[in-house]
């Protein structure tokens, strides 16, 4: 009896609106975790499947669509079949290191999720439950800092087979990853400095009174969405896994269910990303044209739509994500390095300049909190964005595969072409017309 | 310090000291560099305790980010990787030296814990605020600005003497 009224003691039941007691705030945080941890594994399977769905498409086939309908039991078959595998590790590789990569790979995806908020607050009985599963007062930098030990899977997997093409593959991989990672934590200082907090939940309420940063810092959005794509492997990115060069790259020694964490691990990474782009540039749970949601009291239909505005969000930008992969080729890899290093970086350090700059000239003009100030961003953005667009076309972005052509020859191919529109645009008549002697015709 | 600080405090300390011990005992340089990311990590869980997230944070980014990263590519390129290819790079004397030292501070520490010597307070009171990075911007750009300054020049310093040793090597 008097258990139970001392567990009922640990539960006060509260405020809808107010802050939550220990007790509940423990279960609450249980509950997060494990809704979570099941969710992210569904979302990841999905993903596989979505992303031969949408390959498919691109390329005209029809995909996987034998196992149940449409083919959703994809992703079922397919963990069936890699845990029913045999597990090979080669006789010379590293014990322990060799078995814990993989899930090193997978791991800090998972753990940067802790600190992203996914919807408005939940008003329960207890009190207001936040929509995030830590709302860390250093959210950003958590992030930063999680991502930054990604790697280490990687290279060690790479490391620990002890073969050339894997080791290869790590050292890639570890180059890839400390070069762009720059890149990506110069592209969010200006998030920063507009939030002017590290809190996630502040970049979101920024955003909510400002407009999406997708809008004030489109250069730094673009930046960031570049250094993302190297972050997760993805093409035109997939250099540490290259096919054609290092037959598999890290994974090459690995089978069974532990090869299969590495792809799993990059569907992670990439929601992982996603959710942060999302978070950052495109207003978090914002639901865009109201700001019906920005405030309280807080209810549930407000949680539900905010939390569908960011799965929607997270939708396209995943979207986008499977679409340039089935769109671009693979970089070289010294042009992998020249764009992280002598483009991005560059341009991220120059844009945390101007954008300082340019917000501390408003704030002297006194337009700190107006819609002014958000028209003058985007405005300056739009600039901005024409400059780069001159400036950096793509025969300056990477070096090409063979010397540009030389003008005297694109006069050449111009004059050909002119020819050719001459006659009716039919190249074998112009050559009929091009190989008669002269003074025939 | 409540309850649940105080076991999370002994949980991190033990981590940090036997991921330490791990870190100088083993002999292959990559598992002891991955022992040093460990270390780095518990460190940091003990930053937050200490009501500083903000350094715990900076500490997992700058050691066992950013460092360690370097660190084992490093060792993976020179291909100093596997243990039982050569012997233990330490000489015995080394060993030894360290062992004094290690000892010499582990007695100044539990010295300055028995005596009566009180020690000064180092990090000046603050309110707490949400805005962790605030107070700490506050401090490097006023009062210890100066000491910033030589820090970034110290820094700029080794990128430069970097760069050019590197050049060097592949003219030569």
């Amino acid at each position: 009896m008097l258990l139970m009224q001392d567990v009922a003691s640990l539960f006060p039941t509260g405020d809808p609106q107010g802050p939550l007691a220990d007790g509940p705030f423990v279960v609450a945080a249980i509950i997060k975790i494990l809704v979570f941890f099941v969710a992210y594994l569904v979302t990841v399977a999905l993903m596989t499947l979505a992303e031969r769905k949408i390959s498919a498409w691109i390329q005209d086939r029809r995909g996987p669509n034998r196992t149940g309908p449409f083919g959703l039991l994809q992703p079922v078959a397919d963990g069936i079949k890699n845990f029913i595998k045999e597990s090979t590790k080669p006789g010379e590789a590293e014990g322990l290191l060799f078995r814990i990569a993989p899930a090193l790979a997978f791991m800090p995806a998972m753990v940067t999720w802790a600190v992203i908020p996914f919807a408005a607050p939940l008003p329960t009985p207890w009190g207001l439950v936040d929509m995030s599963i830590a709302n860390l007062p250093v959210g950003f930098l958590f992030m930063l800092a999680i991502s930054s030990i990604g790697v280490y899977g990687l290279v060690l997997a790479g490391w620990a087979s002890n073969n050339k093409y894997a080791l290869l593959g790590g050292l890639r991989s570890s180059a890839q990853m400390v070069s762009y990672e720059i890149a990506m934590g110069m592209s969010t200082i200006p998030v920063l400095l507009l939030a002017g907090n590290v809190s996630l939940s502040a970049i979101i309420q920024q955003q909510q009174a400002q407009g999406w940063n997708v809008l004030l810092l489109t250069i730094s959005w673009i930046l960031f969405v570049i250094a993302g794509f190297a972050e997760t492997n993805r093409l035109p990115f997939d250099l540490p896994e290259a096919e054609s060069e290092l037959v598999a790259g890290y994974h090459t020694e690995y089978s069974g269910m532990a090869y299969a964490m590495f792809p799993l691990a990059e569907y992670a990474n990439m929601i992982t990303v996603s959710a942060l782009a999302t978070t950052l540039f495109l207003g978090g749970w914002d639901v865009p044209f109201t700001s019906w949601d920005n405030t309280g009291p807080w209810t549930v239909l407000k949680t539900l739509v905010t939390f569908a505005a960011f799965a929607a969000k997270l939708g396209v930008a995943l979207f986008s994500f499977v679409w340039i992969r089935w769109t671009l080729p693979r970089f070289r890899y010294d042009q992998l390095m020249a764009l992280g290093w002598k483009v991005m970086l560059p341009l991220a350090l120059a844009y945390i300049v101007i954008i300082a700059a340019f917000t501390l000239a408003l704030e002297a003009a006194g337009l700190r909190n107006s819609i002014a100030f958000s028209a003058a961003l985007f405005a300056l953005n739009v600039v901005l964005l024409f400059i780069c667009s001159r400036v950096l076309d793509r025969g300056r972005l990477i070096s090409p595969a063979s010397p540009r052509a030389r003008l005297a020859e694109v006069e050449r191919l111009r004059e050909r072409s002119a020819v050719a529109r001459r006659y009716g645009g039919n190249p074998s008549r112009q050559r009929e017309v091009d190989t008669t002697p002269a003074g025939v015709a | 310090m409540s309850d649940l600080s105080r076991y999370f405090f002994y949980l991190f300390s033990l981590l940090t000291i036997g991921s330490a011990l791990a870190f100088v005992t083993r002999k292959g340089p990559v598992p002891a560099a991955l022992w040093l990311v460990n270390t780095m990590f518990a460190l940091s869980g003990l930053y937050v305790l200490l009501d500083a997230p903000f350094v715990g944070a900076v500490q997992v980014l700058v050691y066992a980010g950013a460092i360690m990263v370097v660190f084992v590519f490093v060792v993976m390129l020179l291909n100093l990787g596997r243990a039982g290819d050569r012997p233990d790079l330490r000489g015995i004397g080394g060993q030894l030296t360290a062992g004094v030292v290690g000892a010499a501070l582990l007695a100044l520490l539990l010295a300055a814990r028995r005596g009566d010597a009180v020690l000064p307070a180092l990090v000046p009171s603050s309110t707490s605020t949400s805005n962790v990075v605030e107070p700490v911007a506050q401090l490097l750009f006023t009062d210890y600005l100066l000491a910033f300054e030589l820090t970034s020049i110290v820094l700029l310093t080794a990128l430069v003497g970097a760069v050019v040793l590197a050049k060097r090597r592949t003219a030569a």
